[in-house]
């Protein structure tokens, strides 16, 4: 099934800065309704690729019904209009619409892609999918069963368990603090009317944003936006979510007979919105972020073997920001593990990086952009979509280096103090935690 | 021969990063575009090494891969892992150029790099801007003669591996099943053994170990330079003479010959019962001929089928499992990407109180009426288009393009295998099907496999 999981890397295409991206031209396009997206026009591959996101997410789920928007990004394709889950299903078989549907914590979002001369035959049917879906009891129990068994296998997965145990000591009674994809329970009590009440809410023309690159043109494009999204209702209904401070240093173990302990950590963040995201993205990308030299990958992995994996990114959600890390090591060699991170994070906090590191990390962070996120058509709508959500402008391509550059030592050596000094949450999923060797 | 693109992914790799995770299930329906697709140029240095270009001038990008001839099933025996091991410490360093550099330099450009290993081959690869290129080619030529390993950097190392399998396999129900049953269904050949290896064995790997791999396959001759990007072939073609063309041989490794498989006589049954299991898994695997093992249409024709029987939600497994409401998740695939004799699978999840039984005899029941009925030309249509199609959205990326060609070559295949699959998977008739269906779907030459929740009482 095509359904999507990309969760992450959304999240991700924000923050990695650009260099060579000048063959991106990017045009703003309203159509005759209004609705708003950005377009790259290319024919080089006859197909056109479309991401959208509504602004509402999992947190939007209403009390006791968690996993309501995540069983809604299962059940778009499951029967609409007209046609039965089968009927939809071989129609879109047909018309060779490649597709998505994703609840994130704060948004709602899809991507299509269709070959050009298919995509009047897909356009049709995401119009039918987003506008009017049945939400039939047949399908609804059915999404709702696989949704259950993941649950269930996930009772046993360390990681799954590690992020529960972070979740829950991170978030608490706050939204984020509630399981996205639900509860055995919460996922029993939802009902086709609670899929209606939370689709009408969220699916809206004030709360979309939309990327669109390949072969159709500026007029073509304005048809199909009114067509697909112009009789969604015109304003969102969505709840007051309150911003939330994170709090750390609060640690927690569960039990598990597994042969390796998982270990996940937390420290308070920053916001995308935070003058020092470019700074607090370098630092950390510096101690733990992608790349295959961090400070941690180096300590963990490369002298000591502890682990396959080790690392920490930002998490900047629309009303709190984490930096999240985590490791994964031979149950009897977690406590040594764990004593390397809190090291290293010390370190940092009372050192910064030097400036060889920083020089590194903004070369690194420049070039990495275009190679990762505009190669494929796909990727580029992911950043016309990121671009409108964080408000970062039409020309941030081109400016995303000048931003990287303005970094200096001295406010890297100022973030790093801030952002490493909190002492973390930390949560282990494994065996009893044995004493620390070297 | 014949031979088709793979439905394997990458297999191991070298970074728990995900680098580049591949998008498509299934590489094989990626052919079609090839043939449609940019212009691709081939040739043959003089020390052997093959080399593949592909055009992609859209973004700023290259991507550059060498795949070995090698992978997991051309290891000695009592010597699993080494593949895989010897891939990770190909990031060690050499004689010139000390460990890290390599990878300092694709970090400065902003690339990424990763290195994976499979049963049948090994590779490596980065994605950086196209003026990075020579220095790239300079230094994946450089390592594939000149690697150094230190003893120490190699116990790590090891631990690292040990670590990577623990989190695959080790905690994990599902996997340590798929294991015993590849173990099953493999009663000769290499493919039985784990690629990652058996724990005993992977913790004894040596230095020597890995020098020995190492200087039997790594050799231009037995290799295949994949570039794929905004590249001038000509300029490419001048670069790699002056690189890779510079390293000698180093071995002639001939044909890789491996056990063959005995015929098989008997099912087997292979159970594994585990308290960390929450939701029981039925599984089934035949014993199949690989796409490039046969003559006619056999493979294209198990292409077909799978997607037939098992090819997402119109598909007659999902329908009979998933819309009665008997099971969570089903479905059917077939790996024919292996150079040599491979699986036909079935998978199936239960719902609620429905039992492993149930779900066997659904299972059953639908391979029973393929071979009783076969499968209509409008099934077949259907399929055929949806291959065909899919293939057209993997243009959009000159990673996977790359894939495609790296992935066959290195199992044997040739270019024209590759662009000539359009045609013969549009070619297949429903009595393609229906043969290669009574030849592969028969019970002794299966492994079903059973993932069961132990119950708490018995708990050790």
């Amino acid at each position: 099934m095509v359904r999507a999981a990309q969760t992450f890397f959304v999240a991700l295409l924000l923050l990695i800065p650009v260099s060579a991206a000048q063959s991106v031209e990017i045009k703003e396009v309203t159509s005759d309704k209004g609705i708003k997206a950005l377009l790259v026009e290319d024919y080089t591959v006859p197909l056109i690729a479309m991401s959208f996101s509504f602004k509402g997410g999992s947190v939007q789920d209403a009390e006791g019904l968690d996993g309501t928007a995540e069983l809604l990004s299962t059940m778009l394709d499951e029967g609409a209009a007209g046609r039965d889950s089968q009927q939809l299903q071989e129609a879109l078989d047909d018309a060779g619409l490649s597709y998505s549907f994703n609840a994130g914590p704060d948004d709602f979002s899809g991507s299509v892609k269709t070959i050009r001369e298919d995509s009047a035959a897909g356009f049709a049917l995401l119009k039918e999918m987003l506008n009017s879906p049945r939400f039939d009891e047949e399908p609804l129990g059915r999404m709702k069963a696989g949704l259950s068994n993941r649950q269930r296998q996930q009772e046993t997965n360390p990681r799954s368990l590690a992020g529960d145990g972070v979740r829950e000591l991170v978030y608490g009674d706050h939204p984020y603090g509630r399981p996205r994809s639900g509860t055995l329970e919460t996922i029993e009590a939802i009902t086709a009317d609670d899929l209606r009440v939370l689709h009408s809410r969220i699916l809206a023309r004030d709360n979309i944003i939309i990327g669109v690159v390949g072969a159709i043109s500026v007029d073509e494009l304005k048809a199909m936006l009114d067509d697909v999204f112009g009789g969604l209702p015109a304003e969102a209904q969505l709840n007051d979510v309150p911003e939330i401070a994170v709090e750390t240093g609060e640690d927690s173990h569960v039990e598990l007979d597994v042969p390796q302990t998982v270990v996940s950590f937390v420290l308070p963040g920053l916001k995308r919105d935070d003058p020092d995201f470019f700074t607090a993205y370098l630092v950390n990308h510096i101690f733990g972020g992608g790349s295959f030299d961090s400070r941690l990958y180096e300590e963990v992995r490369e002298k000591r073997g502890l682990a396959y994996g080790v690392g920490t990114s930002l998490s900047t959600r629309d009303h709190s920001g984490i930096v999240g890390g985590g490791t994964a090591t031979r149950y009897d060699r977690a406590q040594t593990t764990i004593e390397v991170i809190e090291a290293e994070l010390k370190r940092m906090a009372q050192e910064g990086p030097t400036e060889k590191e920083l020089e590194k990390a903004r070369a690194y962070i420049k070039g990495s952009y275009a190679i990762n996120n505009l190669d494929t058509s796909g990727k580029i709508a992911s950043v016309l979509v990121a671009i409108q959500d964080s408000d970062l402008g039409l020309d941030y391509i081109d400016q995303r280096a000048g931003y990287i550059e303005a970094v200096t030592l001295e406010d890297a050596k100022r973030v790093a103090r801030e952002l490493y000094s909190a002492d973390p949450t930390i949560v282990t999923v494994g065996r009893p935690l044995q004493p620390a060797t070297d | 021969m014949k031979r088709l693109l793979l439905a394997l992914p990458f297999g191991l790799m070298a970074f728990a990063a995900p680098a580049l995770q591949p998008a498509l299930a299934q590489t094989g329906q990626l052919a079609e575009t090839i043939a449609a697709g940019p212009q691709v140029t081939t040739f043959t240095l003089d020390n052997g090494m093959e080399v593949v270009i592909i055009p992609d001038n859209r973004a700023p990008v290259v991507t550059h891969m060498v795949w070995y001839k090698a992978g997991a099933a051309d290891e000695r025996p009592g010597k699993s892992g080494i593949a895989h091991y010897l891939e990770h410490l190909m990031f060690k360093g050499t004689e010139t150029v000390p460990g890290g550099v390599f990878s300092e330099r694709i970090a400065a450009l902003g690339g990424s790099e990763n290195a994976f290993t499979s049963n049948d081959y090994t590779g490596y690869f980065q994605r950086v801007p196209p003026g990075a290129l020579e220095e790239m080619m300079r230094l994946e030529a450089d390592r594939m003669e000149n690697l150094v390993l230190e003893q120490e950097k190699i116990l790590a190392e090891r631990d690292v591996v040990d670590e990577e399998r623990n989190q695959r396999t080790e905690n994990n129900p599902g996997s340590l099943l798929r294991e015993a049953m590849d173990a099953a269904l493999y009663q000769n050949h290499p493919y039985g053994v784990p690629i990652i290896g058996w724990q005993h064995e992977m913790r004894g790997l040596t230095k020597d170990d890995a020098i020995y791999f190492y200087d039997r396959w790594y050799t231009p001759n037995n290799a295949i330079l994949i570039v794929a990007g905004n590249v001038e072939p000509a300029e490419v073609k001048r670069l790699a003479e002056e690189t890779y063309g510079k390293v000698e041989r180093r071995a002639e490794p001939g044909k890789r010959a491996r056990p063959d498989e005995p015929r098989p006589r008997a099912a087997r049954l292979v159970e594994l019962s585990d308290p960390r299991v929450r939701q029981p898994l039925f599984q089934r695997v035949y014993l199949a001929p690989g796409l490039s093992m046969v003559e006619g249409r056999e493979g294209e024709a198990l292409e077909v089928l799978s997607e037939i029987l098992g090819g997402g939600p119109t598909s007659r497994i999902y329908k009979s499992l998933v819309l009665s409401g008997k099971a969570t998740s089903a479905g059917a695939y077939y790996r024919g990407g292996s150079m040599d004799e491979t699986e036909f699978g079935f998978y199936a999840s239960p719902r609620d109180d429905t039992s492993l039984d149930e779900l066997e005899t659904l299972i059953e029941a639908e391979i029973a009426t393929v071979l009783a009925d076969g499968v209509t030309q409008e099934e077949i249509d259907r399929a055929i288009k949806r291959l065909k199609r899919s293939a057209i959205f993997a243009q959009d990326s000159q990673t996977t393009l790359a894939r495609i060609y790296g992935a066959t070559l290195a199992s044997g295949g040739t270019i024209q295998d590759v662009q000539e699959w359009p045609d013969r998977i549009s070619a297949v008739t429903p009595q393609d099907v229906r043969a290669a269906a009574d030849r592969v779907l028969k019970i002794e030459r299966s492994v079903s496999g059973r993932l069961l929740q132990k119950p708490a009482a018995e708990e050790g």
